[in-house]
């Protein structure tokens, strides 16, 4: 092996070392130097960083010989296929189906249903409130399969994205004036916990591997947007969801 | 004992996060696609990669970074720490909270929106696809230091609020029409990047640490309820990363028209003489 294969092999250890050193710089100016207090458990944390590290370095690696060629490729064949239907409804399935599981909604729906019982929206029976936190859940995961379809049907016939985010936006404010006060936050929030690492990477790519596929589309113009949607389709379905069940 | 214990418990909600992804995927690909994959074992590997390095990424963070992050996040918002020796358990009580009191928070914030968004997963991943695309024109580590400097500032910007207590929606909808503007000037290639940073952000790292902030602030203050208080982090944090990305655009095709107006009056300049 020669030298430079040695560092092509190391790169995502080096990579992964510089992303991580801000976060340790911080941490000890703070501790160090104004709150003047020694870090607890040197031995703990060390360990954590090193593990930290491998799974930054190991992640990075897996999306370039996995996740991006998966993607991509899956793309392509969509494309040469040319059945928009069955595109859609991967794209529908691809979104649904990483939300739905995703354990950070699980909690923020468990907790805005507990919210709403003390409110007085719902009941405060068990039954009530976890059919209340699955509505929730189901909606935000409704909302992210819909958000990729959209996004999809977007790069397909090359609507500028502005207008559709921009437009989204207006609606969101207008609603944001309707909806119940308990829902606004969680709405808000919503948009945020939708998007896992697991999900960006795939999505980005499918994006991508569309848009570079189809003739008169550009991938920097064209491929990326599906996180944006996203990212607002969730806010706009919570807020609905809100008005109805009151 | 007890690491094993952990490594296997993220593991399996990392797994049950990828199974109902894999199952669509394999779906499709068998039933729909009814193609061969290009390098399916080294795919597959990919995979594998990209499970066991996020539970050893989730693993590591809950051991060292979190534990310390909200420990330091309630000790500045501690008025002991605050108000130093004027402040003294159950004798003082803080009526009037003065923003400038609050400096080392601001400044907490900031690094540490900047430190945690620079090693945030899924914004890894986009800043590659982004370089492949753009054939370079953008570097992966330009858009991942613009989108950490938006994160920073409304972080930062985000607590100011919070000592405050004025009107977050004020503050989004300001924020958003300053998009709108900036949609219409900048770089049209820059836009959809731009808006998916907004999106991005808000994952695995920031959001822990953001909301021990936001809860350690709002707790501490008089008239603040962390349940509102506390989450409006998150907004600032989407919003100013689609600000600071068309910014870093419109930057650096400032710098290159200039450059190529200097190259080009040299060269009138020579051809004079």
């Amino acid at each position: 092996m020669t030298l430079s294969d040695l560092a092509k092999q190391f790169r995502p250890l080096f990579e992964a070392a510089r992303d991580l050193t801000p976060i340790i710089l911080v941490i000890l100016f703070f501790q160090e130097l104004v709150l003047k207090q020694p870090i607890p458990n040197m031995e703990e944390m060390l360990i954590g960083l090193v593990m930290v590290l491998l799974g930054l370095a190991l992640f990075v690696r897996g999306l370039e010989i996995g996740l991006f060629p998966l993607g991509e490729s899956m793309a392509f064949a969509f494309a040469k296929k040319g059945n928009v239907i069955w595109l859609l409804l991967f794209a529908f399935l691809l979104g649904f189906g990483t939300t739905v599981a995703e354990p950070a909604l699980i909690a923020v729906a468990g907790k805005a249903a507990e919210i709403a019982a003390q409110g007085g929206v719902i009941d405060t029976t068990a039954e009530a409130v976890d059919s209340y936190a699955n509505g929730l859940r189901m909606t935000v995961a409704l909302s992210v399969g819909t958000a990729i379809v959209l996004g999809v049907l977007r790069i397909l016939k090359g609507w500028p994205l502005h207008f559709c985010i921009i437009g989204g936006y207006f609606v969101v404010v207008i609603m944001t004036y309707f909806a119940p006060d308990e829902i606004i936050g969680i709405a808000y929030d919503s948009g945020g916990v939708t998007t896992s690492t697991i999900t960006v990477p795939l999505v980005t790519a499918l994006g991508v591997g569309l848009a570079s596929s189809i003739r008169g589309r550009n991938p920097m113009l064209d491929g990326f947007g599906l996180i944006a949607f996203a990212s607002l389709l969730p806010m706009i379905f919570v807020m609905l969801y809100g008005i109805l069940t009151t | 004992m007890n690491h094993i214990d952990l490594f296997l418990e993220t593991m399996q909600s990392t797994l049950r996060d990828v199974i109902p992804i894999a199952l669509v995927l394999i779906g499709f690909q068998m039933f729909v696609l009814r193609q061969k994959i290009a390098h399916a074992w080294r795919v597959l590997r990919g995979f594998i990669y990209v499970l066991l390095g996020l539970a050893l990424f989730l693993m590591g963070l809950e051991e060292a970074i979190f534990p310390l992050g909200e420990v330091m996040a309630s000790q500045l918002t501690n008025p002991a720490f605050l108000y130093g020796d004027l402040y003294q358990e159950g004798i003082t009580v803080i009526e009037s909270v003065q923003w400038q009191d609050y400096a080392w928070v601001y400044v907490f914030a900031f690094a540490i929106g900047l430190a945690t968004t620079l090693a945030e997963p899924s914004l890894i991943a986009v800043g590659m696809k982004a370089q492949q695309v753009s054939g370079g024109a953008i570097s992966a580590w330009g858009l991942r230091l613009a989108v950490s400097f938006g994160v920073a500032i409304g972080v930062s910007l985000g607590c100011f609020r919070i000592v405050t207590g004025t009107d977050l929606w004020l503050y989004i909808v300001v924020a958003y029409v300053l998009v709108i503007i900036q949609t219409i000037w900048a770089p049209k290639m820059i836009i959809p990047l731009a808006y998916d940073s907004g999106g991005v952000t808000t994952s695995t790292v920031t959001v822990p640490l953001l909301a021990a902030l936001g809860l350690g602030l709002a707790a501490t203050i008089p008239g603040r309820s962390p349940l509102i208080d506390g989450f409006g982090l998150i907004a600032f944090a989407s919003v100013f990363p689609i600000m600071s990305v068309m910014g870093y655009a419109q930057i650096s095709r400032w710098m290159e028209k200039r450059r190529q107006k200097e190259k080009s009056g040299k060269v009138a300049g020579t051809d004079v003489l």
